[in-house]
This record gives C-alpha cells, sequence and structure tokens, in this order.
C-alpha cells in the first residue's frame, strides 16, 4: 500500500514537471501571476486574466535598425504608431490577425512648409479623430501636426504666456488629442497641469493641477526656520503627471509617479486621476482598497516603495488599466474603482517586463511597450478574463441577468473573487430578488447594496404580512385596555353592597381558621 | 449563617441578589449602599453578571450583522478575547482595593469585585437585544444601533464610579480621584508586570544557553 502511494506520488511529481515543460512557454503558468486583494485586502491569487500572446522585438518584426529605448505608443484601429525615441523616428505597425503585428512604414521625416524636417526625440504620438498625426517632438520644442503622409500641418510651440515661465525651455513629453482637435500635452520642468492648446495652436491655460498640500506644522516650523534651513526642506510643490491618455468620452485619465509611501498607507494617494474638462478629479473611487496600486509596498523581492504608475489606458467599458514601472505590474479597475485584477512582473520571461514605458489597449488586448528591453508585449484575455469583461459589459448594457450568470461562471473558475459574489449580488437586486441578493452582499461585506437589498426586502415583507401585524398591534393595544375595563367591574362587583355581607361572612370563617 | 440555610433558600436568595441588580441600575446610590451595607448582593449573583458580559461579547463577534462588526476570524483567539476583559477587571480590582485600603476606603476586596460586576448589568442587558436588533437596521438607520451601544458602556462606568463611591463611603469628588488614581495604579501593575516577565525569561533564556554551552563543549 506504501509502495503504491509512493508510485502515485511520483507519477504525479512527473505530470506536474511535464505540464510546467509545456507551459513553461508562456510565464502565465507560473503560481502568483494574477492576483487581486479581497475585502480584508489579503492577496488572492486567481486564474490568469490575461495571456502573453506575443513579445515582439526588433528581431520579430524585422526592423532593419534595432528599437533604441522607444518611449512612447498609441494605438488607432488596427494600427500602431511606435515612438522610436532613441532613432528619432515613428514606426507604424499594424496587427493583421490575432497574434502577430508586422511594420508598414517607417516614418522619419516631415514633407512640407517647415524648417526642421526631422525629429529630436519623439516621445509620444497621438492620432486625432481628424485624422492627424501628433507628435511630441520633446528636443524640437515642439508639438507637431501632420497628416498621415507625413505632410506638415502646424505645429504647438512654447506657449507665449506670461504664466509660462519664458527662461525654460518646451519639452513636451506626453501627449493626448481630443475630438476637436485640442491638444493636452504634459512638459517636463511644468507643474501647473496640463498644457492645453487649442486647435489653431493658441495657448489656452492650465487644466488639472493638482492642489498644493501642506502639513501645516511644516508651515509653521518654516516661518521660524532659517534660510539655509529652509532650503534643505522640501518644497511645496504641485505633483507632475507622468502621463495622460483620453478615453472615449473625452475624459483625460491621468497618472503620477509622484506619490508617498505615507500617503498610500493612508490611503489618500491619488496616482490615478480622471480629469473633466475643469481639470477637477472626477475618478470614482467606491472600492475598498485606494486606486493605487499595491497594498503592501514595504521593501520586499528588491523592491521597496508605492507602485508607480507611467501609463494608463481605459477601455470602452470604462475598466482602466495603469502600469506599474516599479513592479513591472499591470493594475485593472473597474468603473467604480474597485481592483479586478493585477499581473505582471519584472523579469526576462514572457509576460514580464524589464522597464515597461507605455500601454495601449485594442479592444480588449493590451500593449505594453518596454523602454530598455525594446520589445512590445501583446496580451490577450483569457476565457477568464473575458468572462469579466462580458459580465461588466452586460451590467451596463442592462442585461442584468446574463450579467449575473457572466459573474457566477466567473465564480466556477474563482470561487475567491469578491467581485463575482458582489456581482451577481447586484444583477439579483435588479431583478428584485432581494432575499438573494442580500446573501451575497453578506459574504462580501458590501454594506451598501446589501442595505438597498434589505430596505426593500423589509418593505416587501411588511406589506406582505400587513394584516397580522395590524392585527398584533390592535391586540397590543386592546388586551391590556379590557384586561384594565374587567377587572375594574370585577372590582366593582366585590365592592357592591349586595355582596358585603357574604364578603365580611367570608372574612371572618377565614380570620377563624387563621 | 449560611450553614443553617437549606438548599432552597440560599437559592432564592441568589436570583433575589440576582434581581437586585436591576434595582441597583435603576437607583445606583441607594442600590449599592444595600449591595454591601444591607448584604443584598452576593459574589455569585456578581460571577453570573460577569459570565453574561463575557458572553455577550462573544456572542457579538459571532451574531452582530455585518453591518456593525465583521471579524477577521484568523487573529481571532477566543482565550485571549476573554481575558481582555478579565485581565483589567482583575487588575482594577485590586489596584481600587489596594489603594483605597490606604485612604479609608470600607470596602472589601471581595466587595469591589461584587460592586464592579454589578455595575457591569446594563452592557449584557443592552447588548443582547442589540445583537437581535442589528438585524432590523440598514446602513442609514445604523445610528441607533451605535447609540444604544455606546449608552450600554457609559452606563456601566457611571455606576461603577457611583458603586465605588457606595462601598468605599467616598464622597463624588473623592471616588472620581481614587478612580483616576487607580487607573494609574493599573499602568504600574502593567509595567511591573512585564518587567517581571521579561526579567524571568531572560533569566531562563541565560541558564538555557550556559546548558548549551556546556552540551557544545562536552
Amino acid at each position: 500500500m506504501k509502495r503504491r502511494k509512493k508510485w502515485v506520488f511520483g507519477l504525479a511529481l512527473a505530470s506536474a514537471a511535464m505540464a510546467c515543460g509545456a507551459m513553461g512557454i508562456t510565464a502565465s503558468a507560473e503560481k502568483g501571476y494574477t492576483y487581486c486583494y479581497d475585502y480584508w485586502g489579503d492577496v488572492q491569487y486567481s486564474p490568469d486574466a490575461y495571456e502573453t500572446t506575443g513579445v515582439f522585438t526588433s528581431q520579430e518584426l524585422g526592423l532593419d535598425v534595432k528599437l533604441s529605448s522607444p518611449q512612447g505608443m498609441f494605438v488607432a484601429g488596427n494600427s500602431i504608431y511606435v515612438c522610436d525615441t532613441g532613432n528619432n523616428r515613428i514606426l507604424e505597425l499594424t496587427r493583421d490577425d490575432t497574434d502577430s503585428i508586422r511594420p508598414v512604414r517607417v516614418i522619419d521625416s516631415i514633407k512640407g512648409d517647415t524648417d526642421v524636417t526631422s525629429f529630436n526625440s519623439p516621445t509620444d504620438v497621438a492620432v486625432g479623430e481628424d485624422g492627424f498625426l501628433y507628435v511630441a517632438d520633446m528636443n524640437n520644442n515642439r508639438v507637431v501636426k501632420m497628416d498621415m503622409d507625413a505632410n506638415y500641418v502646424m505645429e504647438f510651440t512654447k506657449p507665449d504666456d506670461v504664466t509660462f515661465d519664458q527662461s525654460i525651455s518646451f519639452l513636451p513629453a506626453k501627449l493626448a488629442v481630443d475630438t476637436a482637435g485640442r491638444v493636452y500635452c504634459i512638459a517636463t520642468n511644468v507643474n501647473k497641469g496640463l498644457i492645453k492648446f487649442e486647435s489653431d495652436g493658441t495657448f489656452a491655460g492650465y487644466i488639472g493641477a493638482t492642489p498644493v498640500s501642506y502639513d501645516w506644522v511644516d508651515y509653521i516650523w518654516k516661518r521660524f526656520a532659517t534660510q539655509e534651513q529652509r532650503e534643505n526642506m522640501e518644497n511645496f510643490v504641485p505633483t507632475e503627471y507622468d502621463n495622460i491618455y483620453m478615453d472615449y468620452e473625452g475624459f483625460i485619465y491621468a497618472c503620477t509617479t509622484n506619490v508617498s509611501e505615507e500617503e498610500v498607507d493612508a490611503g489618500t494617494a491619488t496616482p490615478i486621476r480622471r480629469l473633466n474638462m475643469l481639470g477637477s478629479d472626477i475618478l470614482v473611487r467606491n472600492g475598498e482598497w485606494p486606486v493605487a496600486g499595491d497594498l503592501y509596498i514595504g521593501s520586499g523581492g528588491g523592491y521597496s516603495g508605492p507602485s508607480l504608475f507611467t501609463d494608463i489606458t481605459a477601455m470602452d467599458n470604462d475598466v482602466y488599466i495603469g502600469l506599474d514601472k516599479m513592479r513591472g505590474r499591470l493594475f485593472a479597475y473597474d468603473d467604480q474603482g474597485r481592483m479586478l485584477y493585477c499581473f505582471g512582473g519584472n523579469g526576462s520571461m514572457n509576460g514580464y517586463f524589464k522597464q515597461p514605458a507605455a500601454i495601449e489597449h485594442m479592444g480588449h488586448d493590451l500593449l505594453v511597450l518596454d523602454t530598455l528591453d525594446c520589445s512590445i508585449t501583446l496580451f490577450t484575455p483569457t476565457e477568464y478574463g473575458n468572462l469579466i469583461f462580458d459580465a461588466i459589459e452586460q451590467f451596463q448594457d442592462g442585461f442584468y441577468e446574463e450579467s449575473g450568470q457572466s459573474w457566477q461562471s466567473v465564480m466556477d473558475l474563482n470561487g475567491n473573487y469578491d467581485m463575482a459574489y458582489i456581482g451577481i449580488g447586484r444583477a439579483l437586486l435588479r431583478q428584485k430578488q432581494y432575499r438573494e441578493a442580500m446573501d451575497y452582499f453578506r459574504l462580501k461585506y458590501d454594506e451598501d447594496n446589501y442595505s438597498k437589498a434589505y430596505k426593500q426586502y423589509r418593505k416587501e415583507w411588511v406589506e406582505d404580512h400587513i394584516v397580522p401585524i395590524i392585527v398584533i398591534v390592535l391586540l397590543a393595544l386592546i388586551v391590556p385596555l379590557a384586561v384594565g375595563r374587567v377587572r375594574e367591574v370585577k372590582g366593582q362587583i366585590d365592592r357592591a353592597d349586595i355582596f358585603q355581607s357574604r364578603n365580611i361572612r367570608n372574612s371572618g370563617r377565614d380570620r377563624r381558621q387563621s | 449563617m449560611t450553614a443553617s440555610l437549606t438548599r432552597k433558600e440560599k437559592f432564592d436568595r441568589y436570583l433575589k441578589s440576582l434581581k437586585f441588580a436591576l434595582y441597583c441600575i435603576t437607583h445606583p446610590f441607594d442600590g449599592f449602599w444595600d449591595l454591601t451595607h444591607e448584604k443584598r448582593g452576593t459574589i455569585a449573583a456578581a460571577n453570573t453578571i460577569l459570565i453574561l458580559t463575557l458572553l455577550a461579547r462573544i456572542l457579538k463577534l459571532q451574531y452582530t450583522s455585518f453591518l456593525f462588526i465583521r471579524v477577521y476570524w484568523p487573529e481571532i483567539n477566543i482565550f485571549l478575547y476573554v481575558a481582555s476583559v478579565l485581565f483589567p477587571l482583575g487588575l482594577w480590582c485590586v489596584c481600587n482595593w489596594g489603594l483605597t485600603t490606604l485612604f479609608d476606603g470600607k470596602g472589601r476586596l471581595s466587595q469591589v469585585y461584587m460592586a464592579t460586576c454589578y455595575g457591569m448589568t446594563p452592557y449584557p442587558l443592552i447588548q443582547f437585544p442589540l445583537i437581535i436588533f442589528s438585524h432590523f437596521v440598514t446602513v442609514d438607520e445604523a445610528e441607533f444601533y451605535t447609540v444604544l451601544s455606546a449608552l450600554s458602556l457609559v452606563w456601566a462606568a457611571l455606576l461603577i464610579l457611583a458603586a465605588m463611591s457606595q462601598i468605599h463611603e467616598y464622597k463624588m469628588s473623592k471616588t472620581i480621584v481614587a478612580t483616576i488614581a487607580t487607573g494609574f495604579g493599573m499602568l504600574v501593575m502593567i509595567f511591573i508586570l512585564l518587567l517581571f516577565f521579561s526579567m524571568i525569561s531572560q533569566g531562563i533564556a541565560y541558564f538555557i544557553s550556559i546548558g548549551k554551552e556546556i552540551l557544545f563543549r562536552m
């Protein structure tokens, strides 16, 4: 018996090794690649939501001149535009079928009416809805607009305005273009927010400047400090953004790496923001945990400190994915700011990064550009990932029953997934199955939804049992009254004259007996 | 006297003393005076109230609606949880008795314990119904629960204060001073206990290391 057990164990070991060998090609086979935080903030490992479909380096793309520290990327339809910063050129790639990307052309010079016909460290690229190509040509101090055939149209240069410090040069780093052709750009050394240009090239001010926060203790301290001490202190300066993304509704997702460990621990850090036209942050943060990446940011695995979001992309279902350059992870959040999953890491395997710089999405697929590795990693959702998207989209479209079924399928794949329970509960709530919805919300401590369901359940219960409730209430009122009345009458009878003689006689007998 | 009482009489006395707790919580000064001076309270009843308090605290964890209490079960140690009531209670009784004996307090140690336990009566009295009540409210109505829950604690605290003044025959001002002094006394006792345990453990570690050294060299 013992022997046989050993044999079985050996077989299991062998098959496990074989499985590892078979799946070793993709990094996703490794345990702990994808995870999520539960209500308590514990790490719950989950099935992979994305798998690596391919990693495209210069070799795979068949480029004569190898990529050199590419920094920006933009996806329009099936086309992928990559800023090959080190080689001063823009690459246009195309994705023909699901798992291959091939180069279409190289844009390394601008035709037409401009003095500077080449790029100098282009750091970001965008395609407007009008079909024009915008390039943040950093060391030429301009954002250049051209048509698809690389014919010069116009350029956006250093704002001629008192609010812009004229002593510093205009170094556009990242940009986004809205439907009206307005350009929003992040410039190095500018901390007043995003620089906004009208479509005709005029400077239209800054938007989304972060409010300067300071500790009042620091403020008082500074008052008494000497000049040298003051210089050594940290300055109260607004944070600079690191990257922006214009979503399908015209809102700007912005991310910043300027977060402190204390802020993340206190839950006040806002590395990811969604800016409206006025520049206010309208990101919904209804999740149990802040939209700030990893919760456990202490020293570990050679890394220490909060997640540093270097780029962000938002899908049409309001799911947004932030790219953490610290630990090389991708964090996906839904429209309520709840974390869907996190995956990735730093390393050399497929699905891991060396220094990720940009993230874009193509439908539900994700593309990540690595500056150091000079590669593009293509991720496609797995069955699990697709089910989550289905459930979210069905709910948004009002198909609550179908959404509930999709969440049920998600739960079948991952029973430790809080979102699935709450998703089923929300679908049940919409279908007016309050009692069942309450059970799901209770399991995952969703007090607001639970209260919504319970309120309705309580109302229904009272309406269904209105007759017994009224009867009981009436009885509770009438019985004491009736009892009081009976006692009163009884007392009157007892005290009535005609019974007095008998009472006396009885009491007399009692006295004799005692 | 107790020897002459029968079982039935003993039980009746116990029930009466337990019922007396209800009188104490509504008439604290009168009640706590009678508790010791008229011998209307018993240690058995005090123990019962203490056990009910502990039970209320434990059952609260398990049965209160999740809107109010969410328990991370892997971190709950039931013995530590019970000790979190018993240990401060023990410290309080010893420290209070120790201090008040020095300052003309008339209460004995058993009486301090009994009066304190009687003072805790509102806690189980309010918390048990609250466990049930918590299942009939939504987040918007959570205030009712919090207010009632706070009431049970404040009421108990005031009762204990009143109890101390009555059993030691103190004026209210002196009681408050004695209570604050007791609080400091408890801190001092905790400090001494910690010191004691850490020195003992270091002493033991010293001899263990000597033993190990000898074993290595043999």
